[in-house]
């Protein structure tokens, strides 16, 4: 259907009455038109104010951005720290004996005009340092996973409360390379292979006023085409915004920035600059022609902070979270490639966790019962024994005292014979005496 | 914000807070490129660059109209966004009956104004209020809200998300009242006591052109007041001021509410200049005119200063909420499974109607005997 607007233009308009389903058809129809027209206004409605009101509010919010600078010890991380952001933020030189990487993060509160930063710091303490560099990535890794989680942690909360949450996942990663002059180390590579899809890396050669231009020049190729060959993918200036697109193209080509940090002001000509102080000369700081710190913070802060901030959130934290719910077994379409949601998907893990309680539980009663029975057996057994035992021995007790009766009785009887015995002889005896005596009378007369 | 509170989110590493200052020797705001300014960071480009990406997003508002018909509804929007955003414009042979149930219809815009580009949609709701029973007239409106909620989060918890999930929840409900000039009827006070817990409600006082000056004051007055006693909180309402400057600026707001307003899209000729009102006999009334009705201020507050505001508080507020409540009722019950919700959302966006994927009806049924067997 075709319907002229008063403007002149023809807009196909289908209309399609979509109905709801038998539940609720008695209460509404649903009807969508689309596609979306297109109308000009006839006045001034004032929604372009709408941009001042986004800054506005987040103005009044405040922005939070993170920073981890990885390098050896030594290396200038934190005099760029402070250099880039004008300050001293008081950090302390670390030592070289630490025996792993550890990372120590630090958070300011910057002010500038009306806008307020919440800035965090992260720097690596011990990198490089240990004779076995193996391990030494793992720390910044798990860092950055430990951020992610926590950001995933609050997300996935019930009550949740995302826009007071302070962000502290890593927005951008400078990593400082040593000027050699040569090529990339490889425990660079290695690192940066690590986390070129966790955050987004921006390379830098640090104290670079010990390479000449020619050098450097050499150098930044060399760099450059090492990190093609091997897959890093370092972070590209974006370029789909017209105003800033020539600016971003400019700077890509330009990576990896050649910078120097000093926080200690000279006296050039009749300003007070920040720079470097030696017998041969002053390098500046902020002079275009000695070094590209000007670059590095116009990049860095001032055209794409915004933009490293959506790539965390959008890329980043989305393919950390993806992988972090899969491995947990959540999936979006089921076997049968019918969408499933995560409410049904975890749903179901809570009925399987539930049964799986269940059926342990029972087994454990089961187990349980059965040990009893055993042992009940066993006890009965060794009471039965016991009581054989007890009643042989009785046995032969009575046995014993049986046979003891019997010779108790036969002694008695030969004392009883042994006994009328005697009385029969004693009898004999005192008449055979009395027969004597008479017998004896009878001679003498 | 109470940022002290979130110290703890920071890993266990050595931490240590510090609040220097830089010293800011002489920082103007927007300027960038300073030949002799050293000591400028470039901090607050940030917000140029926030404009920038704000700019070619785009923006995306939802406004939806309640009231009874021939309150001048689809009137008002044509007025406030200056072109033809209602359904009656939109529609080849606009229907004068009124309908047999409540239908909801969402129409969708793009528009642009100096740059900014704006995809509107006025979601209306012919039917409402019309019928002989309106017990339950809000049900449909609820749960066509509901459901935009509900899109927005089944969205939210996909593990495969969209880089920008399409808003399709409704910031904002104008809710149009009959210029009786006596007192809220019960239907309103029944509508606006539910839906203003789920949504920004703006009430509007139709036609104000058949009420005097005086009669309009008793009758916000009155309508004020019923409000307050009913427990009704509308937009901006009081809980969600910020601060002691935004309390000031909302303060003056509720006192004005319910704005009366005559909407309009015959330009006229008043002292030589053509401005939108409606001739009658005995005068012309301007729509832009303060002295004549509010509409001015609605359009201010709606479009001008609080647009944002309203999103927000959408979005951070009464999404949360929804959230809340729709996680904890599966978390209670596995009976509740999505599936059991009726499936239809439809985006008015790109013309895709996208449903919501229930489970298959074992799944449910399995939750069902589960929940008996523990």
């Amino acid at each position: 259907m075709i319907w002229p607007t008063p403007h002149g233009k023809c807009t196909v308009l289908c209309s399609r009455t979509t109905r709801v389903n038998h539940f609720v058809s008695q209460l509404f129809t649903l009807t969508v038109f689309d596609p979306s027209r297109s109308l000009s206004l006839s006045g001034h409605v004032g929604f372009d104010s709408l941009p001042d009101q986004l800054v506005n509010k987040s103005t009044c919010q405040g922005f939070c951005f993170n920073i981890l600078c990885i390098g050896e010890t030594g290396i200038g991380k934190s005099t760029l720290m402070d250099t880039l952001f004008n300050t001293n933020f008081e950090n302390f030189e670390a030592s070289h004996f630490e025996p792993q990487v550890k990372l120590r993060a630090q958070t300011y509160d910057l002010q500038e005009s009306n806008v307020r930063l919440r800035l965090t710091v992260v720097n690596t303490v011990g990198f490089g340092d240990q004779m076995n560099k193996q391990e030494s990535y793992q720390p910044v890794v798990d860092y950055i996973d430990r951020q992610f989680e926590s950001y995933l942690q609050e997300e996935l909360k019930i009550k949740r409360s995302l826009h007071s949450y302070h962000d502290s996942r890593v927005h951008a990663c400078l990593y400082f390379i040593s000027p050699t002059g040569h090529s990339l180390k490889s425990l660079d590579l290695v690192t940066m292979k690590k986390l070129d899809s966790k955050v987004n890396i921006i390379p830098v050669i640090a104290k670079a006023d010990t390479i000449s231009k020619s050098e450097l020049h050499k150098f930044k190729i060399k760099i450059m085409s090492e990190l093609v060959s091997n897959g890093v993918q370092i972070y590209q200036f974006p370029l789909d915004d017209e105003t800033v697109a020539q600016v971003n193209t400019a700077m890509n080509g330009l990576l990896p920035f050649a910078v120097v940090g000093s926080t200690e002001e000279v006296s050039v000509g009749n300003k007070m600059v920040k720079a470097r102080q030696y017998p041969w000369g002053v390098v500046q700081v902020e002079n275009e022609t000695h070094c590209d710190f000007v670059k590095l913070r116009e990049m860095l802060i001032c055209v794409n902070m915004e933009d490293l901030r959506e790539q965390t959130h959008t890329a980043h934290y989305e393919l950390y979270r993806r992988c972090k719910l899969e491995e947990m077994g959540f999936k979006d379409t089921d076997p049968e490639s019918k969408p499933v949601s995560l409410q049904e998907t975890y749903e179901a893990k809570r009925q399987e966790f539930l049964l799986e309680l269940q059926k342990r539980e029972e087994e454990m009663r089961q187990m349980f019962v059965q040990r009893v029975k055993e042992k009940e057996s066993e006890l009965k057994d060794s009471e039965r024994e016991l009581q054989n035992r007890f009643e042989q021995l009785k046995r032969l007790h009575a046995d014993e005292k049986a046979a003891l009766e019997e010779k108790r009785r036969l002694l008695e009887d030969d004392q009883s014979s042994f006994g009328k015995r005697r009385a029969a002889a004693q009898l004999l005896a005192a008449q055979n005496l009395t027969s004597n005596g008479k017998k004896d009378k009878d001679r003498k007369k | 914000m109470a940022w002290h509170t979130v110290f703890p989110l920071l890993p266990p590493v050595l931490l240590a807070m510090c609040w220097p200052r830089p010293s800011p020797p002489s920082l103007m705001m927007g300027e960038r490129s300073h030949a002799g300014d050293f000591s400028y960071v470039g901090i607050d480009a940030i917000l140029e660059q926030m404009r920038r990406k704000a700019m070619k997003q785009g923006f995306e508002l939802n406004i939806m109209v309640v009231g009874q018909s021939g309150l001048g509804k689809s009137t008002l929007m044509n007025t406030l966004f200056k072109s033809k955003v209602s359904r009656k414009s939109a529609q080849p042979n606009p229907e004068e009956k009124i309908p047999q149930t409540i239908e909801i219809k969402s129409i969708s815009h793009d528009i642009e104004e100096k740059g900014v580009r704006m995809k509107l949609a006025v979601i209306d709701t012919p039917g409402f209020g019309d019928q002989i029973n309106n017990e339950n007239c809000w049900q449909p409106i609820m749960k066509f809200i509901n459901d935009q909620y509900e899109a927005y989060l089944q969205e939210e918890i996909n593990i495969d998300r969209k880089k920008r999930i399409p808003d399709s929840r409704v910031h904002c409900c104008i809710y149009f009242i009959p210029p009786t000039g006596h007192c809220l009827r019960p239907l309103d006070v029944e509508f606006m006591r539910r839906l203003s817990k789920v949504v920004n409600i703006v009430p509007v006082i139709a036609k104000a052109d058949t009420l005097t000056l005086e009669e309009r004051d008793d009758f916000k007055q009155t309508i004020r007041e019923e409000l307050r006693a009913n427990g009704i909180d509308v937009y901006p309402q009081k809980e969600f001021d910020e601060d002691a400057e935004d309390r000031l600026i909302n303060d003056k707001i509720r006192e004005m509410i319910p704005f009366a307003v005559v909407g309009s899209d015959q330009e006229y000729q008043v002292n030589g200049k053509k401005i939108l009102g409606r001739k009658t006999k005995w005068g012309t009334i301007e729509v832009e005119n303060i002295a004549h009705c509010e509409f001015a201020y609605l359009r201010d507050l709606l479009i001008r200063t609080h647009m944002q505001n309203i999103k927000d508080i959408t979005g951070s507020i009464h999404y949360e909420m929804y959230r809340v409540r729709r996680l904890n009722e599966s978390n209670a019950g596995p009976g509740l499974a999505p599936g059991q919700a009726p499936t239809l959302v439809s985006a008015h966006t790109n013309g895709q109607t996208k449903v919501n994927g229930g489970p298959p009806n074992g799944m449910a049924a399995q939750c069902e005997v589960l929940t008996h067997e523990m």
